[in-house]
């Protein structure tokens, strides 16, 4: 039953009483109980609330009342989404008690769309980090091998779809955590563009950057769940208005072919990811050549200083977002605080990771008076440098594709001494929430270790549309989607 | 005491107004005062994660009236800046504010000093920010913290420092407070907070051909004008001594704050250094920059209306009021433009000013009104002004009319026939009551006519004499001149 769930048949099967939520929805318990103690992609489980939502469906289709477009679907959250069943922990100490009093957007949109939110799941705190090893919680291992990591920061969520712990999920992308992990698990990823879903109520990591966005076992699932996730709200100033981009029908002519593709792509970075990875991607080009479309050579001059930017924007932002987790209003108190200095730097001593600590730290010297212009102001420069970039390959293309990593899932404890090797698993991934781009990570094949490899295909802005349907044309022509993890 | 120095006081001000929105600045919360501690709140001004804050377009067009009214130029671009420092009042420990890019700078202040003459004081900005909460440390082992205020609007204004005498700081505060009524952007009260001012106050000592900056002090706690006028004093003087004394000069880093004490009418040190602070300002990520265009600035620029103080020159130069009238009837703006409805409907400027300011005031007041909300018709009361100024009625009965008019919606004239008080004008009645006045005091007549010592109080008497025979009723003016006819008629010829 849970073999080769997608959104798209289930929901199909649910609606026309094929399938009763209640029962898809045990199955999926049943295999959290069983396979998660040694995968840790979930934080929570929401056993009896989801039986509860998935009943709920099963009644209204029985009454033959009208249902949502995820009506009765399993669905993962992140667990940096507030939500109102259960802890919003952001993977840290300094949150573990803390039971947020509202739904974020996204989870507001799941619920009316009848969707049943399994639990929340693992992530580096704060989603800080590529490997989820950040974690002040729990440890999650990539379902493909269990020493190895399964990406970051949004590694619970592509563990959960990878494993068919969950029919689909939600994760966050600041700098590549939805992509990367999708790449490593094997799954799919979208980061959509900035502002084209609501960050009401995603705790802020680099609130110029966030954004939330489907992961999921196939395209047409992605296409599905953004449509329910996209749109203006009201309470995110910086999500954009419906009247300047209009929402598109995602699902409709998903499986018509773009005709006249171009493809822009940046032969140096094919060539310097790892060989495994080179050649998956080649091999991808070389379909979409065959399908007819043409590869457009073009430079991406400032990409280079895309992770020296990022570190100093997100974490600049951090320094800021992380200010109010101090001990004084909810989450952890030091129990050995004796004034409200104390609450403050025990707490936040007592309460964060290291990753976190070092993050805030750096962000905190990028704003300090006397270093502002050269660090804060100048990457905002190199940012808009960036964007330029985009524009400039996208007036020669539809689109551009790279690799979303460097290299396949890398083992636990590989990279965690060297932080800046970490950070250089997202040169891919960084310059499109830079640029605030869409980008999708697609299965591209596996190496000799059969790890998936991803690629990543990245559009203008508001074009998720059009990178669904490319992304569409290479999944019907493979199976690297198909495959499963043996648990 | 010290020795006699020649000084030039320097104050300038910052000031905080809170906007009389109907909600907070970020968020839906309501804005009020008081309440229980904590009941105004949401995931927003608590600062929860996860939630982002939405401007209050409201809020930020009373801000920009404010700055129009201030002559500032408004920012066409401006954005929304992070200001970091921890402080347990504040939940996010960042104040959004605005830091390189205020919405408006550069405008000034026109304020009328007590000698008619007129001060102009600089404004260098005016931006927008969010309020803090409140602490509340009078609780024994705990503090509380009360988040009903974190988020509200708040106007935050800062002058050049171009006043020089206690007084004009004090007028300064007024005539601010007169101008946030007049635009109805806030409700300006000093006592409930909304309006802060802190002088920052520094003298310029000339000595042996030198001149000695005194250290630079800002007061705080200041909640009234007559503390604000009182305390800039304190400090002049407080300054002058300590310079006599230490010769300490102003240098980077020894700004001073000084608290009000009301009690003992006096500063009092609160913190000696200015702290060092780096708030690590940087752009708002969560908030879209505010952008003005042309319609928008129109639609805000046509609810300025007339200003108080344009408003109090023109009743001196259209109505002939004299400066102190116009200052008064110009205090507040229902009772500013309801005088200029009753001089529009025909009142002569400064009968209709006293009419307004002295009896009407009190009828409000007793009724704990506004004089434009006593239910008179601006028609009906200039009608009263009119009887008044043709002598129809005395200056009594003009009172004691205007207290039975309230919400009656009658002539004024129907209630004096009613209750009996139209003097009389007829000259042949008032002659005879004349005549009959003067018979019956002929001692009065011949002071009149042979002691001019004595004339002129004879005359009173005899003219109270008359007026009294006709029971009140009698036009003085008439009286006089029947009187003085007679009079001279009495008097031996040359
Ligand atoms: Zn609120």
């Amino acid at each position: 039953m849970t073999d080769h769930l997608t959104v798209f048949k289930l929901k199909q099967d649910i609606a026309a009483g094929r399938v009763k939520s209640r029962d898809i929805t045990q199955a999926i318990l049943d295999r959290i109980s069983r396979y998660d103690s040694a995968i840790g992609a979930y934080l929570s489980v929401f056993a009896d609330k989801a039986l509860e939502q998935a009943k709920a469906v099963d009644d209204k289709i029985a009454a033959g009342q009208p249902v949502g477009p995820l009506a009765g679907v399993p669905i993962a959250i992140k667990d940096n989404l507030c939500y109102t069943e259960g802890l919003t922990t952001c993977g840290s100490k300094i949150l573990g008690n803390f039971k947020p009093p509202y739904n974020a957007h996204v989870v507001e949109k799941l619920l009316a769309a009848d969707a049943v939110i399994l639990g929340k799941t693992n992530l580096d705190e704060f989603a800080m980090g590529s490997s989820t090893e950040n974690s002040g919680l729990q440890k999650t291992v990539n379902p493909w091998d269990k020493t190895r990591v399964p990406g970051g920061s949004s590694g619970g969520s592509a563990a959960a779809v990878a494993a068919g712990l969950c029919c689909a999920a939600l994760g966050s992308d600041t700098g590549g955590s939805i992509r990367q992990p999708a790449s490593f698990c094997g799954i799919v990823g979208l980061k959509p563009t900035y502002g084209r879903v609501s960050r009401y109520g995603l705790v802020a990591y680099g609130s110029s950057l966030d954004q939330i966005g489907p992961m999921t076992t196939c395209v047409k699932d992605a296409a599905i769940l953004l449509q329910v996730l996209a749109g203006h709200d009201e309470r995110d100033s910086t999500s954009v208005n419906t009247e300047t981009a209009a929402v598109p029908d995602y699902l409709n002519a998903l499986e018509q072919a773009v005709t006249g593709l171009k493809i822009a792509y940046v032969p140096q970075f094919i060539e310097q990811a790892e060989a495994p990875v080179r050649d998956a991607v080649k091999a991808a080009l070389e379909l979409y050549k065959s399908l007819g479309a043409s590869l457009v050579e073009v430079r991406m001059p400032h990409f280079d200083y895309s992770i020296a930017a990022y570190y100093v924007i997100a974490t600049a932002e951090a320094s800021s977002n992380l200010a109010r987790f101090d001990g004084c209003h909810y989450g952890y108190r030091s129990p050995s605080a004796r004034d409200y200095v104390e609450v403050y730097s025990k707490s936040r001593a007592e309460g964060f990771g290291a990753e976190v600590k070092r993050r805030i730290m750096l962000g905190t010297f990028a704003l300090s008076s006397g270093y502002y212009d050269a660090y804060y102001l100048k990457a905002l420069k190199v940012r808009n440098l960036i964007r330029k970039d985009f524009t400039e390959a996208f007036a020669k293309a539809d689109c551009l594709m790279m690799p979303v990593a460097p290299s396949t899932a890398f083992k636990i404890g590989e990279k965690t001494s060297d932080p800046l090797q970490m950070y250089l698993a997202d040169i891919y991934t960084i310059a499109v929430n830079l640029a605030g781009v869409p980008g999708i990570s697609i299965p591209c094949g596996f190496d000799s270790n059969r790890l998936p490899v991803g690629l990543q295909i990245i559009g203008p802005t508001f074009s998720e549309d059009k990178l669904l349907r490319i992304a569409a044309m290479f999944e019907s022509k493979t199976d690297y989607h198909l495959q499963k993890p043996a648990l | 005491m010290a020795a006699k120095v020649d000084y030039k006081v320097i104050v300038g001000l910052e000031i905080h107004v809170h906007l009389a929105a109907k909600t907070k600045m970020f968020c839906g919360c309501e804005l009020a005062y008081g309440g229980t501690p904590n009941s105004r709140t949401c995931p927003v001004c608590i600062g929860m994660p996860g939630s982002l804050p939405v401007m209050n377009k409201h809020a930020y067009e009373c801000a920009v009236l404010t700055a129009m009214a201030l002559n500032c130029s408004i920012a066409r671009f401006t954005k929304w800046d992070r200001k970091s420092y921890y402080y347990p009042d504040l939940p996010k420990n960042y104040q959004i504010s605005q830091y390189d890019l205020p919405l408006s700078e550069n405008g000034f202040i026109e304020i009328p000093l007590e000698d008619g003459s007129i001060k102009r004081v600089g404004i260098i900005r005016a931006h927008l920010e969010e309020d803090a909460g409140k602490n509340n440390h009078e609780l024994g082992s705990f503090s509380a913290i009360d988040l009903n205020r974190a988020g509200a609007p708040l106007l935050e204004i800062v002058t050049a420092p171009d006043m020089n005498h206690p007084a004009e700081v004090r007028q300064m505060a007024q005539e601010l407070q007169r101008i946030v009524r007049y635009l109805g952007v806030s409700e300006g009260d000093m006592q409930k907070g909304h309006m802060r001012f802190e002088p920052n106050v520094n003298l310029h000592i000339y000595k042996d051909g030198q001149t000695y900056k005194t250290p630079i002090c800002e007061i705080k706690n200041l909640n009234s004008f007559r503390a604000i006028e009182r305390s800039v004093a304190y400090e002049i003087q407080r300054q002058l001594e300590e310079f006599l004394e230490t010769g300490k000069t102003m240098q980077m880093g020894n700004k001073r704050t000084y608290g009000w004490d009301d009690v003992n009418q006096m500063t009092v040190l609160q913190r000696e250094k200015e702290e060092a602070h780096d708030y690590r300002y940087f752009p708002e990520p969560d908030l879209v920059p505010v952008e003005m265009d042309d319609v928008w600035f129109e639609q805000i620029r046509s609810r300025l209306g007339e200003l108080p103080l344009q408003k109090q020159k023109r009743f001196v130069t259209d109505y002939g009021l004299s400066d102190y009238d116009a200052a008064v009837v110009t205090g507040d703006k229902a009772t500013a433009d309801y005088f200029d409805a009753v001089v529009k409907a025909g009142a002569e400027p400064k009968r209709a000013c006293n009419l307004i300011t002295q009896i009407g005031q009190k009828l409000a007041n007793q009724s704990n009104t506004s004089v434009d909300q006593l239910d008179i018709s601006p028609q009906n009361l200039a009608k009263l002004a009119q009887m008044a100024d043709k002598g129809l009625i005395s200056a009594t009965a003009a009172a004691s009319i205007y207290a039975k008019m309230p919400g009656t919606d009658t002539n004024p004239e129907d209630i004096a026939k009613a209750e009996n008080l139209i003097q009389t004008s007829d000259t042949g009645a008032i002659e005879a009551l004349v005549n009959e006045v003067l018979a019956e005091n002929a001692e009065a007549v011949q002071d009149i006519i042979t002691n001019s010592k004595k004339a002129q109080k004879a005359q009173g008497f005899l003219t109270g004499q008359v007026i009294k025979k006709s029971k009140g009723k009698a036009n003085p003016k008439v009286v006089t001149e029947l009187l003085a006819k007679r009079l001279s008629e009495l008097a031996p010829k040359e």
